[in-house]
């Protein structure tokens, strides 16, 4: 509760968004002192070694064994049918959430950071919901929800239309874990803006849309690319819900991610390793691009 | 009557911030909204401005009642507390603001806009950013951006509020000069008698939510009308400063 009390109030700074990045470079360098040189280099080689182990390492792993068969076998394992199908199911499902998410995400910030009303707070919970359902949990609230034993089931027969073990599924499912990300990088932003220059455009005549083209926009652009970005990181490697809801379809409903563990559960480790690096390279363009945008927001 | 309020009453989530407000302002004057704080003048000014809207009651403007018309067809000017300056605009682009808005002209916004940089002193400055001006500066752009289209009627929001002490005393009479110069009636809110006593030629005193007395700073002073203006308006110094001003 005391973290949701934070997220509303409107102290909260622009600096505090994101995940650490920002207060590193906030740290004041020390005054020099003699004698904290060991502190600081036995702590570097703690981090150092940590990191090492934990990320640098498997994701070595990955790309040697991907490679492991040589470059032939690599882009063979690249170019398989299911490997290609899957990929493009995960790029739609990814495209799809982050539109979405982020349409829906200005709407709820500039809702919540604009308007007074009753449930408020209720709203903004509510949206940081998918953060702490567990992914599983969301896969089977879907199928709950529109599959064939589930509460709209009936309906949907009816209608023909196929929700659970199909590419909707899917995307819902990929919506609904990456559902809170844009919403949260904006809200702050827009909330420490406040209304006055909104309402002294207004006051002026200009429309909704003129207002937010020239006062809101230039206000949270590089807010929105950054929650788009982590919005697009987390829908490329989403697994449990999807997992869930896909059936694990192959060349139908398979992700990236789903494509990883068939693979990998039929001994194909190359080709899982394989497919894994796409995620791998798509994962560091990610992070390059993210501190570009972190950068430029300074 | 210029303004006019008939009856006003306005309630927040149970907090009744206009009780019966009922007030006038002459055309070309200068009035004073003074008060202590949460003595709802905020509200009353953004009532008039249509940013918030009565529970009941009129809003006149020029004989017109303009309850149901949106603050931009009222023919305001509006000075907010912080200025509200679009920060992502230079000064020219924050003047010319209003003026696009209304499909002007390309020549004629330009010409309004030098005139007003002219007005008010700032012509090397108008390709700055809000962020690069005092807050003096930011002040006079707020008054020339509110005055671009040409209102009928200017409202100020707390104008020296956000503006040191020092600054303060030059600025208040720089305003009152040039809102004589332009002829625009005008009405802001203070919480601070001293200023409203200096700058307005009427001063209407609320308190929780009411009017408690109207008139010029003179009568205000001579013959406060109800406990809380004697108790509120500090006679000695108010008649020190009329003694000062001649």
């Amino acid at each position: 509760m005391a973290e949701r009390n934070e997220t509303m109030g409107t102290t909260y700074e622009k600096d505090m968004v994101g995940d650490g990045v920002c207060s590193l470079q906030k740290v004041i360098p020390p005054q020099k002192r003699e004698g904290n040189h060991a502190v600081k280099y036995v702590l570097i080689g703690i981090s150092a070694c940590f990191l090492f182990v934990m990320l640098v390492l498997p994701l070595a792993v990955v790309v040697i064994n991907a490679l492991k068969e040589g470059w032939a076998v690599y882009k063979e394992n690249l170019l398989d049918e299911y490997t290609v199908k899957a990929f493009q199911l995960t790029m739609l499902a990814t495209v799809v959430a982050v539109a979405v998410n982020t349409v829906f995400g200005i709407f709820a910030s500039y809702l919540l950071s604009k308007f007074y009303f009753r449930g408020r707070q209720v709203l903004a919970a509510l949206i940081d919901l998918p953060f702490s359902v567990s992914p599983v949990i969301a896969g089977l609230i879907f199928i709950l929800t529109f599959g064939n034993i589930g509460w709209m089931g009936e309906f949907l027969k009816s209608h023909h239309i196929k929700i659970v073990f199909a590419v909707p599924g899917v995307i819902l499912a990929t919506v609904f874990v990456t559902l809170p990300f844009v919403f949260r990088e904006l809200f702050p932003v827009m909330n420490a803006q406040g209304k006055e220059e909104e309402e002294a455009a207004a006051l002026m005549g200009a429309g909704g849309f003129t207002i937010f083209r020239r006062i809101t926009f230039p206000h949270i652009k590089w807010a929105l690319l950054y929650g788009m970005i982590l919005c697009t990181a987390r829908a490329l490697g989403e697994f449990g819900a999807v997992s869930v809801i896909s059936g694990h379809l192959r060349g139908k409903t398979n992700t990236l991610p789903l494509h990883v563990e068939i693979l990998y559960n039929e001994f194909h480790t190359t080709a899982a390793f394989a497919v894994s690096s796409i995620l791998v390279i798509l994962a560091v363009g990610i992070l390059v691009l993210r501190n570009l945008v972190e950068w430029k927001r300074k | 009557m210029y303004v006019e309020m008939r009856n006003i009453n306005k309630t927040f989530d149970g907090f009744q911030a206009s009780k019966d407000v009922s007030f006038g302002v002459e055309k070309g004057s200068l009035a004073a909204l003074l008060g202590p704080s949460g003595s709802g003048k905020t509200t009353i000014l953004r009532m008039i401005a249509g940013l918030d809207e009565p529970d009941s009651g009129d809003i006149l403007i020029n004989g017109e009642r303009v309850n149901h018309l949106p603050g931009s067809k009222r023919g305001i000017g509006f000075v907010f507390q912080n200025y509200a300056l679009f920060r992502y605009m230079t000064v020219a682009e924050n003047i010319a603001f209003g003026l696009k808005v209304q499909k002007k002209s390309k020549s004629e916004t330009k010409g309004r806009v030098e005139e007003l940089l002219e007005l008010i002193s700032m012509r090397e400055l108008g390709k700055r950013y809000p962020h690069q001006l005092s807050g003096g500066q930011k002040q006079r752009v707020a008054f020339a951006r509110a005055l671009a289209p040409n209102p009928q009627l200017l409202l100020l929001d707390e104008p020296f509020a956000a503006i040191d002490a020092k600054v303060r005393r030059e600025l208040r009479s720089w305003l009152k000069e040039m809102i004589g110069r332009v002829g625009i009636t005008s009405i802001f809110v203070t919480h601070d008698q001293e200023e409203a006593m200096e700058v307005a030629d009427r001063i209407i005193i609320t308190n929780h939510g009411r009017i408690e007395q109207m008139g010029t700073p003179e009568e205000i002073c001579r013959h406060p009308g109800t406990e809380f203006v004697r108790e509120f308006i500090d006679v000695e110094r108010f008649e020190s400063m009329m003694w000062r001003k001649g």
